[in-house]
Formats: structure tokens, C-alpha cells, sequence
């Protein structure tokens, strides 16, 4: 470890990436505005956006990685970035709470009181005559037509699997690194990431399979806003968690990273295991209970 | 490697900052970002103001005199985002960027670029939100609460609504992240948690609820979104969902937010109180875990916004308990500040006032909030003026108030000047009067029954309104004074000490006035 770390701590003095990222984030979502609008071109704006962010992202992130390994951070900046890193996820937990917390109110309460549960038999007679409360629902009025709910096998189940598999490769991956075995390290992120991009092949075929042949949609009332945000949404996160483990990849090829000093490995490990974590409650509550 | 090794190797300027406008936009210094997120915010504090103007003139007189319904609801949509969003939160960001380092003698904050990162999507986002009003079909008017299905029905705004929120959240995520990095890991040799500053440990505890909350909200406009845009229906009751769902998603969010619009207010109170009482914080430990006891009830409490959306009566009882129990930890508080001034040595300079105005009238706030928690009292009290009398109460001489205080203690340390005692003496007068007159009055309306949120009004209300607006003006007009004192200020004046105030403890005092530009270089000792 460095020696400086009692006294010195590494400030940038200045830096572009920030507001270059203000900008492709606001470019990004001028163009979505614009798509939800209906004006035209709104589709290139966002384009435009997402290029600057994807820019942005690259310089940044490799300006760090370059100071990284010209060794200008030490164990006490390392310990900032895992700080960050940590927080960063605590709130992407609480992102996912927040649709978990839909999905168990309707469950709970707005489902069965639409049924006539609790005090609410005027809601039942007056408002939705007959509706019985079932999960999964449409609704009273029965949005987007007749569907069938998405079962938790073979798919769902196999993609459990598949998730769980690459959590363990992931670790298997990182003792490999701690112990300085540089191929059984590459070999490990390498399934890790084929795994995770399996995963989300698997998702599209879910979704085709789920708009093509059972009819339920987005547009599936309460049942399908939930089964496809959540799934969404954690899909969407697994696709940047393979994006992430897939930028470690090549660093360890290239030979990035000591056996004490690996602070990114660990935080692509970190955000792959909270998808993971994620996967089993979305398992368990959308797809099995 | 050694540090030099380190400076060597990079080739910017580093011995001092760019020049001319570059120097703001790539600026990694906490005390640059925080002069640019206090500078921010007392623009967008004129501009939320001027909407609150708007709102006050049309009510001077029953009738509608100046603008139309659909606009009077953008400007209290408006000013709500703007007021919440735009001032207060980037002010306490601001004054966390300036002090928290400095207080916990740190070079500066953890992550220097998330920390420039943070500030600069704030300019963007508040264009996209103040850019709605010019779109067709005008700004958002449903309440900043953003109520589906009402907000549903906007129009082109929608949307820019939606993303300036996500825009805001991030950048409060990224600032709270750096505050809870920057304390648990920059803190100097010695500074154990129980040694910090209030100021430090009430900030540590909003950032938590900030971390906690924000993506709270951005899942529940994301919601909003996707059921306007996407035909989901988690707030149509014909697909199976509640538009009552939204208000426990946004409430779950929004009353820690109100903690996070309060909290780093305590801690200003907390530093400035002692300083000026020439005693130490009386309680010290009992204030941190007070804090830490309104940040935990906090969680649960947020169904006593909507007392009257027919919750079952089991619900409505234990948000009422819950609620009441707040009173508990915070009266801690109050009488801890008080008994910080029980036979000090006191002075009563322009941020003392603020400080003790603070404790007064936010105390006032709390009363009426305690009034608001009954569940049968707030089916009368439910969206009248006496809630609007209530939450203006805890925010303008609460929150505000203990900004303003804030800004007035630590200016000659920022701009290494004295600020002219007079006119500051004067701004807290006219400020302390005219907020009274603004906001007393409307608890009466509310009680009387009048609603918020309605450009017209029965002729029984006009007295009091128009003493209310009369007073909005007064207010308004005397913070043009307080611009004046913090630009003289930043112009010349007396040359400050380093210690500033007699009674004044802490790292911050150590430092030259102005500070280096780099504070703590070399972490000092804490015994």
C-alpha cells in the first residue's frame, strides 16, 4: 500500500466530465419529452443524448481508471469509492422498493377492496357490480383483454438458475483474483458476464412469449404494469450489470488489478449480487406467489 | 508514492483555480460548489418568491383580479417545486459543501467530481421545470404534490415535469452520497462521531433519509409516466390499481423530505445558539439521538398527509400515534436550546436573532403540526389555509430563517469581511415581522375554512388575506435587503478575524477568513 494516505488525499483539480454529462442527460431526456410529445425527431435528440452520456461515461470512468493504475489513490480514497459504491446500491434498493411497494399494495389492499373486502362492499355493488378479487388481475374493467399470467417454469425458474450460477462464478472469480491466478480469474468474469447476457436473451424471449402467445402486456392492468416494470426495470439493471462485469473483463485482460487492490472488480461484484438479490424477490412475489 | 511524487506527476494548474467562468463549470473545490449552490438558490428564492407574489396578489381581494385559475395553480405548483427543489435543499447542500470538510478538518469532500457532478445538473433540471410555464398548455398545475389522476390530465409539461424531478433526485443522491463518504471517511485524526458539530451529524442523518427516500419519488413519477404515457395502471382503479397508492409511494418519500427540508436547520441552530450563549450545547448526545429519532419516525408517519382519503380506521390510528410522538424528540430539541441560553453570557447579533427567531416560530410550526396530527382535527383542518399556515410556519421562519442565520454566521468567515451588523439587524426585524403578518393570519382562515390552493374566495376571508398579502410584500421586499448585506460583504467591509465571534468553537474558526483554498491540507489533531 502507498505510504501518503495519512496526510494526502487525492483531489482532482478540475475536471470536464461533469457537465458534459449534465449535458447528455439533459439531451437524453429533451428527446424523450419531445418523443412523449409527438414532435418529430425526438428519436435522434435522445440519440444524441445517450452518445454524449455513453461519452461521457468512457472519459470519465477512464480517467479514474488511469490515475487507479498510475497508483494515485490509496487505501483512503479507495475506502471513499466504496462509500459511494455502497450508497449508490442502497438506493437502487430503495428505486426497486418503491415498485415492490406498488405490487404489494394492490395485492394487499387494492385489489380486495375493489373485491368488496374490509369496509369497502359499497366500492364492490356500486362502482365494479360482480368483480371478484383474484390475483393476478386486469382490473374490474378487464384492461388489455384476456391474458394468461407468465408461470414461474420452465423460463423464469431456468433463469434463476442461470442468475444464481453466475453469482457463484462471479465469487469463484474473485478468490481467484485474492489468490493471483490471472486465468481462473478471466475464465470466472468470463462466464459470469455469458451468463448474465444469457439471462437477458432469455428475458426478450420471455417477453415475445408473453406478448405473442399469452397476451399480457404493459397494458395488462395492474398485473402486467407490475410484472413488466419490475421485470423491466431489473432486466434493465442487469443489462448494466453485464455492461459493467464486461469493462472489468477486458481491464483484467489487460491486467488491471492487484490482489489487494481491486476496488472496481469488487463494485461490479457488489451490483451483480444486488440484481441477483433483486431476481429472487422478483421470482418470489411476481412470478411464484 | 508520495504525495509530491503525486502533484508532479499531474500536469494541470494546481495551485489555484481556472480563471473567468471555466473556473465554475470544471471546479472540484467544495468551497467553489458550495459558493455556486448558494449563489443558485437564493436566484431561484427570488424566483419561487415572485410566484408566491403572484399567489398573494391575486388574493389581496375575493374575485379574480390578476390572473387566470389555471395560471394561479401553476404558480402554487410552481412555487412549491421551486421553493422545496430549488432553495432550500441546494442551499443546505451548499452550506454542507462550504462546512462539512472544513468542520471535520478535511482536505475537502470525498468525491470532488460526483460533487461538481451534482451541482451542475441543477441549473438543467430547474430550466427544464421553470420551462414548462412557456410550453403549450403551461406549467404543471396540480399540486406539487403531483396527485394522479389530476396530473395525468396536464399537457405538454408533463413530461418535463417528470424528468426535471428524476434530474433533481439525482443530484440530491450524488450530494447525499458525498456528505455520508466525506463524514464517514475525511474525518481528522481523533474526530470520533460523538466529537462531531451538530451541523456535521444532523447533515449525516439527512443524507441517509436523502439516499433513502429520493428514488422513492423517482419510482413514483415514473409511475406517473408510465400511466399517462404507457398505458400501465398502477393509479387506475379499473386495471386494478388506487390512485391512493401514489399518495402512500409519494408520502413514503415526502415526509422524510420534509425532515430533510428541517434536520440540517437544527444543526445551523445547534452551532450558532452555543456560540452566541458563550456556552457549550446543552445535551450534546441527546441531540444527536433526537435527530436520529425524527430521522427513524419519519419512516412512518406519512399517512397523516391524507388523514381524509378513507383509510381504514386501524391505519389512521397508528399514523396519529406515531406522528404525535414526533413532538417527543423535537420538544428535546427546544428545550435543549433553551437551556443553551439559561444564564449565558448572550449577544444578539444578526445570526443569534435568526437563530432565536428560529426557535420561536419554528416552535410555533411544530404546535400547529401537533394540531395537524389529531386524525378527527384534521378532517376539519384538511387542505385549508391552516395546513399552508402550518408547513409555512416550520419552513419560512424555520428552515429559511435558519439559512439566512447561517449565511450571516459564516459569511466574514467565507468572504473574510464583517457584513454590515445594521442592515442585518434590520433585514431579521422586517423579515420577523412581516412573516408574521404574512403567515398568522391563515392559521384564522383555515379554521374558518377556507381552502388552499383556490384563486377566489368567499367575501369572509378578505380581511385577513389582505393582511396576509400585505405582509407576502413586506416579507419579499425585505430580502432584497439581504442580497444587499451579502453582496457588500463579498464586496469589502471590516477585515473578520479568523475567529470571527467570541463564543465561536470549532475547526471552521481555525482557519483563515477567507480559508485557504485548500482547507485542511494537513488534517489537524482532535484531542
Amino acid at each position: 500500500m502507498a505510504n501518503s494516505s495519512e496526510n494526502h488525499y487525492y483531489v482532482p483539480h478540475c475536471t470536464n466530465w461533469p457537465i458534459l454529462g449534465s449535458i447528455g442527460l439533459t439531451t437524453l431526456l429533451w428527446g424523450f419529452i419531445m418523443f412523449l410529445n409527438e414532435s418529430a425527431n425526438g428519436n435522434y435528440v435522445m440519440i444524441a443524448g445517450a452518445v454524449i452520456l455513453i461519452y461521457m461515461f468512457f472519459g470519465w470512468f477512464g480517467e479514474v481508471v488511469r490515475e487507479s493504475e498510475a497508483q494515485q489513490y490509496t487505501a483512503w480514497e479507495d475506502k471513499s469509492f466504496r462509500l459511494g459504491m455502497s450508497w449508490f446500491i442502497f438506493s437502487e434498493v430503495m428505486f426497486f422498493a418503491a415498485f415492490f411497494g406498488a405490487l404489494f399494495y394492490a395485492r394487499v389492499f387494492s385489489v380486495p377492496w375493489l373485491g368488496g373486502a374490509g369496509d369497502e362492499v359499497e366500492t364492490n355493488k356500486l362502482l365494479w357490480d360482480g368483480f371478484k378479487a383474484v390475483w393476478p388481475t386486469n382490473g374490474p374493467a378487464e384492461l388489455g383483454g384476456e391474458y394468461e399470467k407468465m408461470h414461474m417454469w420452465p423460463l423464469p425458474a431456468i433463469n434463476t438458475m442461470i442468475l444464481l450460477t453466475s453469482g457463484v462464478t462471479c465469487t469463484w472469480a474473485h478468490h481467484a483474483l485474492k489468490a493471483g491466478n490471472r486465468s481462473q480469474l478471466i475464465l470466472g468474469l468470463l462466464l459470469t458476464v455469458l451468463l448474465g447476457f444469457t439471462f437477458i436473451g432469455l428475458q426478450v424471449v420471455e417477453y415475445q412469449e408473453a406478448y405473442r402467445d399469452l397476451n399480457l402486456k404493459l397494458s395488462t392492468g395492474i398485473y402486467g404494469s407490475t410484472f413488466f416494470m419490475l421485470t423491466g426495470f431489473h432486466g434493465f439493471h442487469v443489462m448494466m450489470g453485464a455492461i459493467i462485469l464486461t469493462v472489468v473483463l477486458f481491464r483484467c485482460i489487460r491486467g488491471h488489478f492487484t490482489k489487494e487492490n481491486h476496488f472496481a472488480f469488487e463494485a461490479a461484484a457488489w451490483y451483480w449480487h444486488f440484481v441477483d438479490v433483486v431476481w429472487l424477490g422478483l421470482f418470489i412475489f411476481v412470478y411464484w406467489l | 508514492m508520495n504525495a509530491h511524487a503525486v502533484d508532479a506527476h499531474d500536469d494541470h494548474d494546481h495551485h489555484g483555480p481556472d480563471k473567468g467562468l471555466m473556473r465554475w463549470v470544471r471546479t472540484t473545490n467544495h468551497k467553489d460548489i458550495g459558493t455556486l449552490y448558494l449563489l443558485f438558490s437564493l436566484l431561484m428564492f427570488f424566483v419561487g418568491g415572485a410566484m408566491a407574489l403572484v399567489i398573494r396578489a391575486e388574493l389581496f381581494q375575493p374575485g379574480l383580479q390578476f390572473v387566470d385559475p389555471n395560471f394561479f395553480n401553476q404558480m402554487t405548483t410552481m412555487h412549491a417545486l421551486i421553493m422545496i427543489f430549488g432553495v432550500v435543499m441546494p442551499a443546505f447542500v451548499g452550506l454542507a459543501n462550504w462546512m462539512l470538510p472544513i468542520m471535520v478538518g478535511a482536505p475537502d469532500m470525498a468525491l470532488p467530481r460526483m460533487n461538481n457532478f451534482s451541482f451542475w445538473i441543477l441549473p438543467f433540471a430547474a430550466t427544464m421545470l421553470i420551462g414548462t410555464l412557456f410550453v403549450e398548455g403551461g406549467g404543471p398545475a396540480a399540486g406539487w404534490t403531483m396527485y394522479p389522476p389530476l396530473v395525468l390530465q396536464g399537457g405538454k409539461s408533463f413530461p418535463m415535469l417528470i424528468f426535471s424531478v428524476h434530474l433533481l433526485g439525482i443530484s440530491s443522491i450524488m450530494g447525499a452520497i458525498n456528505i455520508v463518504a466525506t463524514i464517514m471517511n475525511l474525518r481528522a485524526p481523533g474526530m470520533t462521531y460523538m466529537k462531531m458539530p451538530l451541523f456535521v451529524w444532523t447533515w449525516f442523518i439527512t443524507a441517509y433519509l436523502l439516499i433513502a427516500t429520493m428514488p422513492v419519488l423517482a419510482g413514483a413519477v415514473t409511475m406517473l409516466l408510465t400511466d399517462k404515457y404507457f398505458a400501465t395502471s398502477f393509479f387506475s382503479a379499473a386495471g386494478g390499481g388506487d390512485p391512493v397508492m401514489f399518495q402512500h409511494i409519494f408520502w413514503f418519500f415526502g415526509h422524510p423530505e420534509v425532515y430533510i427540508l428541517i434536520l440540517p436547520a437544527f444543526g445551523i441552530v445547534s452551532q450558532i445558539i452555543p456560540t452566541f450563549a458563550r456556552k457549550p450545547l446543552f445535551g450534546y448526545a441527546s441531540m444527536v439521538y433526537a435527530t436520529a429519532s425524527i430521522a427513524f419516525l419519519s419512516f412512518i408517519v406519512w399517512a397523516h398527509h391524507m388523514f381524509t382519503v378513507g383509510m381504514p380506521v386501524v391505519g389512521e390510528l397508528f399514523f396519529m400515534m406515531a406522528t404525535m410522538l414526533i413532538a417527543v424528540p423535537t420538544g428535546v430539541k427546544v428545550f435543549n436550546w433553551v437551556s443553551t441560553m439559561w444564564r449565558g453570557s448572550m449577544t444578539f447579533e444578526t445570526p443569534m436573532l435568526f437563530a432565536i427567531g428560529f426557535v420561536i416560530m419554528f416552535t410555533i410550526g411544530g404546535l400547529s403540526g401537533l394540531m395537524l396530527a389529531m386524525t378527527p382535527i384534521d378532517f376539519q383542518y384538511h387542505d385549508t389555509y391552516f395546513v399552508v399556515a402550518h408547513f409555512h410556519y416550520v419552513l419560512v421562519p424555520g428552515a429559511v430563517f435558519s439559512i439566512v442565520a447561517a449565511v450571516y454566521y459564516w459569511l466574514p468567515k467565507w468572504t473574510g469581511h464583517m457584513y454590515d451588523e445594521k442592515l442585518g439587524r434590520l433585514h431579521f426585524w422586517l423579515s420577523t415581522i412581516f412573516v408574521n403578518v404574512l403567515f398568522w393570519p391563515q392559521h384564522y382562515l383555515g379554521l374558518a375554512g377556507m381552502p388552499r390552493r383556490i384563486p377566489d374566495y368567499a367575501v369572509q376571508f378578505a380581511d385577513f388575506n389582505m393582511i396576509s398579502s400585505i405582509g407576502a410584500f413586506g416579507f419579499g421586499l425585505s430580502q432584497l435587503l439581504f442580497v444587499v448585506v451579502v453582496f457588500k460583504a463579498i464586496r469589502g467591509g471590516q477585515q473578520a478575524t479568523d475567529q470571527v465571534w467570541e463564543g465561536a468553537e470549532g475547526l471552521e474558526w481555525t482557519l483563515s477568513s477567507p480559508p485557504p483554498y485548500h482547507s485542511f491540507s494537513v488534517q489537524p489533531e482532535i484531542k
